[in-house]
């Protein structure tokens, strides 16, 4: 049987209550009738035989570009970016699609006598993955071979020697990106393209980036005018990416994009109830739901955290593409549409999400409120095409416990934003003036050079992915979160939903149009 | 005439200790040592000295600390017993006392408005030649506290000889401990000059110098007024506070401190601001002068762990027994002093008692409005309490209220707290130029 396409429920009375992710945990919501409930697509086909299309993949490249194999040559440099524990999420079942793929690469390589292979995780401005991240994203096999022999770099955006200024762009954008990647004869770039804002000239252009380049685009301007930036087409946030890799690309730089697509499989089966509608459930799901909720509620928080985190994604391939950047990513951006896109009728007064436990900064991490306001402003807002789905004025329910808890080693310029920045002010045209000084405080870039911490500015990074919805909604509204947590961010906290919906009533008034956005699984909805 | 009086009683002691160490600074007064008796007005020791009847009289961290049994063993043979405490003292001259240390100011009753300077040095006692401290001006240094033609006591209100402010009956002081209160004054403004005096030391004695970085953990009364004095007499670049209840923020804010964060972010804040990194949980730069205004374990590690190396730690919260480590302090060759109370000091060449400096701090910061609750002396328990929690239930400075009847507030927070926001003006502004302003 084929998988279903997404689903727009509308409630009524007879509809069984909502799931709404609750962090880590779940709140089941009765919402009031009329309500629209977008569900996502049901997960489509795998490739049968992911190694064989990678192979042809590179065989047959996309683009004027030419097959992998013919690039390669002995005595040649040959850099492998890929992408970093951003992604997926959760994380992926062994073998990652990195492995996969750069076992392949790395096959081509061998074959074609190359001996000068660097591999590089491609942070930008994130955190060190740990060995044991490295080891499941790469695999044992290219861990072993790489690693030991210094030859597993990840991007460091604060080393000057390692650091090639390219030029400026049209726009007077700096290009300056890793001077290894730069000044190999081919860099091979692999990604995970989870959503459609991933991939493109933005794999080099942000990944392999510095401070310098990085912060021409993100900002919060650019990001207030990328509408959305899950839509390359109405992204300033990509206008910008793609001329720096255009400048890149003229500059000299061989890149050869391989780039991957992942179907909905989110979670495991014991979690099997997330990928259901309510109303499909089982007797299996139910008892499902019921241990998880009953358990998790006994769960002391950290652990209840560590057992979310240890979920491996079944998640599996759909699509491989690769050869020249643009015609590689035109092909992917389709295949993402082709799961995750769902038509919706027009905008609500009011859009509800429950946020999960984790979103691309918290891998192995805790979810602070700023990642939570990220998650649900920057990202899950972000999730459309053609017009977001709250109207203009309209509010945003979010659903998390936003606890007042930060990660000291991942996240500790979050610590000093939140307490320092977040307490002046939370218009995100309004802390540019701080950036200057977190972006460079010795201290923030020794623990993102030696430690594990996201470099200074990265919380700066997240308020402004939040940019737009900001602008665009009268009100946002946090159910079941930490109180002071909530007003520090600028929401309003909320005990129950129907609280949140009657504080709701008074911004957008009475009445209002609702409209849930099930997810995850991911999906992304297309306004008419 | 009705008075509380300390009385060397072991088991209440003891008693108190227990009860306050459950239930919270203050909760132990029941039990404790402290009782309300009536008290005789004590002997003029001398011809320079006058009687004071109380007006209002402030009850102090430390009197908190003696009364819950946790002030340092230290202090024991410089109190005597019994005796009535309070060295917060805004009082009149007694009237029957003839003194004439008016000039102009005019108290209730006839007897002049004045502030008590509580110190008992060498001048108070007669010990003539003065110890070196007191020669130099030093009063709060004086080497004879336990010594003279008075019983041992580091200050009125510690001393079996002199009385005290919690008292009806009034106490005795020497005539260059009595400080006339002008008009322009209130009550609650004058009351706090003695809290001010020992903030004003500290900051005239804390070494900073123009454009330092200067951290105030704490913000009770001695921190708040530490804020004020540091703001009003010195011109650090940053004053930054940690101040762990809104009201005191708030305060701290008006007050003149540029940063007022939670206690617990402060070292971060400090860090921020340095610019420092970090080892061993302790910045490689950090604040030039952390002034300590909690004096625990926790909060003297805290200062040793945000000062810069070579930097200063003062102490003005009155400390106990604390457990430090003290390898940071060697390492980085941090200096540590003690601020207590007042005499003399040297403000551009000039010499200048304590007392008038913080007379002019209170004036021009407003710290009048610290006087949070007031309370008549039957009810001391109820005042002890207050004071002992006074942050968590928003208060400040709780003071004893010995005024005539109609002339007593209701002892409430909001009421007195309202009026005096409405009395004056608060801004931050007011409390200090911005810097580069012409004057």
């Amino acid at each position: 049987m084929s998988p279903r396409p997404g689903f727009v429920l509308e409630v009524d009375r007879s509809t069984p209550p909502t799931l709404f992710w609750h962090g880590e945990g779940f709140r089941l919501e009765r919402l009031p009738t009329g309500s629209r409930v977008l569900y996502a697509p049901e997960p489509i086909d795998a490739l049968d035989d992911p190694v064989g299309a990678i192979r042809h993949a590179l065989a047959d490249p996309l683009g004027d570009s030419a097959p992998l194999a013919s690039l390669l040559r002995p005595g040649m440099k040959l850099t492998i970016a890929f992408d970093d524990i951003s992604l997926p999420l959760p994380p992926m079942r062994s073998p990652d699609v990195r492995q996969m793929v750069i076992e392949e690469v790395l096959e081509l390589a061998a074959g074609a006598g190359v001996d000068d292979v660097v591999l590089i995780a491609a942070l930008a401005l994130h955190r060190r993955m740990t060995d044991a991240e490295l080891r499941h994203a790469l695999g044992d096999r290219v861990f072993d071979s790489f690693a030991p022999h210094g030859l597993l770099w990840q991007h460091d955006a604060e080393d000057p020697d390692e650091l090639v200024h390219l030029g400026l762009t049209d726009q007077g954008e700096d290009v300056e990106i890793n001077k290894r990647a730069a000044t190999s004869d081919l860099l091979v770039y692999v990604n995970i393209n989870l959503v459609a804002m991933d991939g493109g000239h933005k794999s080099v252009a942000t990944g392999l980036a510095s401070y310098r380049s990085l912060r021409h685009h993100h900002n919060a301007r650019t990001m207030a005018h990328s509408r959305s930036f899950m839509d390359q087409h109405r992204s300033e946030l990509h206008s910008s990416n793609w001329r720096m890799g255009r400048l890149i690309a003229a500059a000299g730089v061989k890149v050869f994009q391989i780039e991957t697509t992942l179907n909905t499989d989110t979670f495991p089966e014991q979690f099997r109830f997330l990928q259901r509608r309510e109303w499909e459930w089982n007797a299996r799901d139910r008892a499902g739901f019921l241990a998880s909720s009953k358990a998790l509620e006994a769960t002391p928080a950290r652990l209840a955290r560590s057992i979310f985190h240890s979920i491996r994604s079944p998640h599996r391939m759909t699509s491989v593409q690769a050869g020249e950047v643009e015609a590689v990513h035109a092909r992917t951006t389709e295949n993402v549409y082709a799961q995750q896109l769902l038509e919706v009728d027009g905008q609500s007064d009011v859009l509800t999400m429950g946020l999960p436990y984790i979103c691309p900064y918290n891998v192995n991490s805790i979810m602070n409120p700023i990642l939570v306001a990220c998650l649900g402003l920057g990202y899950f807002f972000n999730m459309y095409r053609g017009k977001p789905l709250v109207r203009a004025g309209g509010v945003v329910i979010l659903s998390h416990p936003t606890p007042w808890a930060f990660h000291p080693g991942h996240h500790p310029s979050y610590i000093d934003f939140f307490e320092q920045v977040l307490a002046e002010t939370t218009d995100p045209a309004e802390i540019g003036k701080y950036e200057e000084a977190f972006a460079t405080d010795p201290w923030y870039v020794h623990l993102y050079r030696t430690g594990h911490a996201y470099h200074g500015v990265h919380p700066f990074y997240m308020w402004y992915w939040c940019a737009h919805a900001l602008e665009h909604v009268g009100a946002v509204i946090v159910v079941g979160g930490d109180r002071a947590a909530v007003r520090r961010l600028g929401f309003k906290p909320a005990s129950t939903m129907a609280d949140a919906l009657e504080m709701a009533a008074d911004v957008v008034g009475p009445d209002p149009s609702i409209t849930h956005l099930h997810s995850p699984p991911l999906l992304m909805a297309d306004v008419r | 005439m009705k008075g509380l009086v300390f009385e060397r009683n072991l088991a209440r002691f003891a008693a108190s200790r227990l009860v306050s160490a459950v239930g919270g600074s203050g909760r132990g007064v029941a039990l404790g040592p402290l009782r309300l008796t009536d008290v005789e007005a004590p002997e003029l020791p001398g011809p320079d000295w006058h009687r004071v009847r109380p007006l209002l009289a402030g009850i102090c961290g430390s009197d908190l600390s003696t009364l819950d049994g946790r002030s340092s063993r230290y202090f024991e043979d410089v109190v005597s017993f019994p005796f009535v405490p309070g060295h917060e003292v805004l009082g009149v001259i007694d009237e029957d006392d003839g003194a004439t240390h008016a000039r102009g100011a005019t108290g209730e009753g006839g007897g002049a408005r004045v502030v008590v300077e509580p110190v008992l040095g060498c001048v108070a006692r007669g010990i003539d030649p003065p110890c070196p401290a007191c020669a130099r001006g030093r009063t709060g240094g004086c080497e004879r506290v336990a010594f003279g033609h008075l019983a041992p006591g580091l200050q009125i209100g510690f001393c079996a000889d002199t009385g005290g402010g919690w008292s009806a009956g009034g106490l005795v002081a020497h005539e260059s401990q009595l400080h006339p209160v002008p008009d322009s004054l209130s009550d609650d403004d004058a009351v706090m000059v003695e809290p001010t005096a020992c903030a004003v030391h500290a900051a005239l004695d804390a070494a900073v110098d123009p454009g330092a970085t200067v951290a105030v953990l704490g913000a009770g009364t001695l921190g708040l007024c530490t804020v004020a004095a540091m703001a009003h007499l010195r011109t650090p670049g940053t004053l930054l506070v940690g101040a762990r209840y809104a009201h005191q923020r708030r305060l701290a804010e008006e007050l003149g401190a540029d940063v007022v964060v939670d206690p617990d972010q402060l070292t971060r804040a400090v860090r921020r601001r340095s610019r420092s990194l970090e080892f061993s949980n302790t910045l490689t730069g950090g604040a030039d002068v952390v002034v300590d205004c909690v004096g625990s374990d926790q909060s003297l590690a805290q200062a040793l762990a945000m000062v810069r190396p070579r930097g200063r730690v003062v102490l003005v919260g009155m400390p106990g027994r604390v457990t430090v480590d003290l390898a940071s302090l060697w390492h980085r060759e941090v200096s540590i002093s003690g601020a207590y109370a007042y005499g003399t000091e040297l403000v551009d060449g000039t010499h200048r008692r304590t007392f008038d400096i913080a007379m002019e701090v209170v004036a021009a910061t407003g710290l009048g409005r610290l006087v949070s609750a007031r309370y008549p002396l039957e009810r001391f328990e109820e005042a002890l309490a207050h004071a002992g929690a006074a942050g968590s239930r928003g208060a400040v400075k709780v003071v004893f209220d010995l005024r005539r009847p109609a002339m007593r507030a209701t002892p409430s927070v909001t009421r007195g707290a309202a009026r005096r926001q409405q009395d004056r003006p608060t801004s931050r502004t007011t409390a200090r130029p911005k810097k580069g302003s012409p004057p």
